[in-house]
C-alpha cells in the first residue's frame, strides 16, 4: 500500500464519519460545519482521482458558497435552536433503515463480483477537460446557464417584499 | 487509478445511503432535507469523477461540473423558498404546509 492509497482510505474515513455526524446532529449549525469537513475531504479525494479542477470547484462552490448560504439562512431565520427541533421517532427510521439495507446488500454483491481493474494512470489535464466541455457539450452549457438565470429570477421573485 | 473502482463505488454508495437516511429521517425539517440532497448529489459526483479517472475520458468531470451548477441553482431557489415560507408561517416544519391556498 503506497502513500496515495493510505491517503485515500484516511480521507474516505473522514468523509463518511463527518457525514454520519452531520446527519445525526440536532443543531443545524454544527451539522453544516461537519458537512464542510466532509466536503473538504471529498475535494481531496477528487484531487487524488486526478480531477484537480473539480476539487477546486468543490471547495469554492460547495464548501464556500452553498454551505455559507445554508449558514446565512439558518442565522437569518434564527433556526439554530436545537431545543425546538423534535427528534424523529422510530417510525421515521423504518423506511430509511430498509432502503439503506438494500443499498448495503447491493454494495456487498458489488464487492463479490470484483473485476481486475486496469492499473494504467490516466491523467486528465485542464486543457483536455476544457476541450471536451466546450467542443462536445456546448448546448448543455447553454441550458445550464439558462437554468441559473431562471434560478436567479425565481429567487428574486420569492424573496421580494409584498406590500400589503 | 490509485484504488480499484469498486472501492470508490463503495464509498459513493455509503455516502448516498447516508444522504438517503438524512432525507427520510429528517423529512419534517427543510434544512436537513436539503442537506441530505446535497450529500446524495456529492455521492453522484464522486461516481462520475471515479469513472472519468478509470476510463480516462474527461466526460465524467464535465458531468460533475454540471451537477455543481445544477446544485447551486437548486439550493438558491430552495433557500429562497424556505425564507418565503418562514415569512408566511414563521416556521420551517414541512408538516405545517399542507394547504395550497392561504
Amino acid at each position: 500500500m503506497n502513500a496515495a492509497q493510505l491517503l485515500f482510505y484516511l480521507l474516505a474515513t473522514v468523509t463518511v464519519l463527518a457525514t454520519l455526524f452531520a446527519i445525526t446532529e440536532k443543531h443545524p449549525v454544527h451539522a453544516i460545519v461537519y458537512l464542510v469537513t466532509s466536503f473538504f475531504a471529498l475535494a481531496a479525494i477528487f484531487f487524488l482521482l486526478a480531477a484537480p479542477l473539480i476539487a477546486i470547484f468543490e471547495v469554492i462552490i460547495y464548501a464556500g458558497a452553498v454551505m455559507v448560504l445554508f449558514m446565512f439562512v439558518i442565522m437569518m431565520l434564527d433556526l439554530g435552536r436545537p431545543e425546538q427541533v423534535s427528534r424523529p421517532g422510530l417510525l421515521h427510521w423504518l423506511p430509511a433503515i430498509t432502503l439503506s439495507a438494500t443499498i448495503l446488500a447491493a454494495l456487498a454483491t458489488l464487492l463479490e463480483v470484483r473485476t481486475g481493474s486496469s492499473a494504467t494512470l490516466h491523467q486528465i489535464g485542464v486543457k483536455t477537460f476544457c476541450v471536451t466541455l466546450f467542443r462536445g457539450y456546448g448546448l448543455a452549457i447553454e441550458i445550464i446557464s439558462l437554468q441559473l438565470l431562471f434560478a436567479v429570477v425565481g429567487a428574486l421573485y420569492l424573496g421580494r417584499r409584498r406590500r400589503s | 487509478m490509485i484504488v480499484p473502482l469498486e472501492q470508490v463505488l463503495l464509498l459513493a454508495g455509503l455516502l448516498f445511503g447516508l444522504g438517503l437516511i438524512c432525507v427520510l429521517v429528517w423529512r419534517s425539517n427543510v434544512i436537513m432535507l436539503l442537506i441530505g440532497i446535497e450529500i446524495m448529489l456529492n455521492a453522484a459526483m464522486l461516481v462520475f469523477v471515479a469513472a472519468s479517472n478509470h476510463w480516462g475520458a474527461a466526460d465524467g468531470q464535465v458531468f460533475a461540473l454540471m451537477i455543481i451548477a445544477m446544485t447551486s441553482a437548486e439550493v438558491s431557489l430552495a433557500l429562497a423558498l424556505v425564507v418565503y415560507l418562514h415569512r408566511r408561517r414563521n416556521t420551517v416544519a414541512v408538516d405545517e404546509f399542507r394547504e395550497l391556498h392561504d
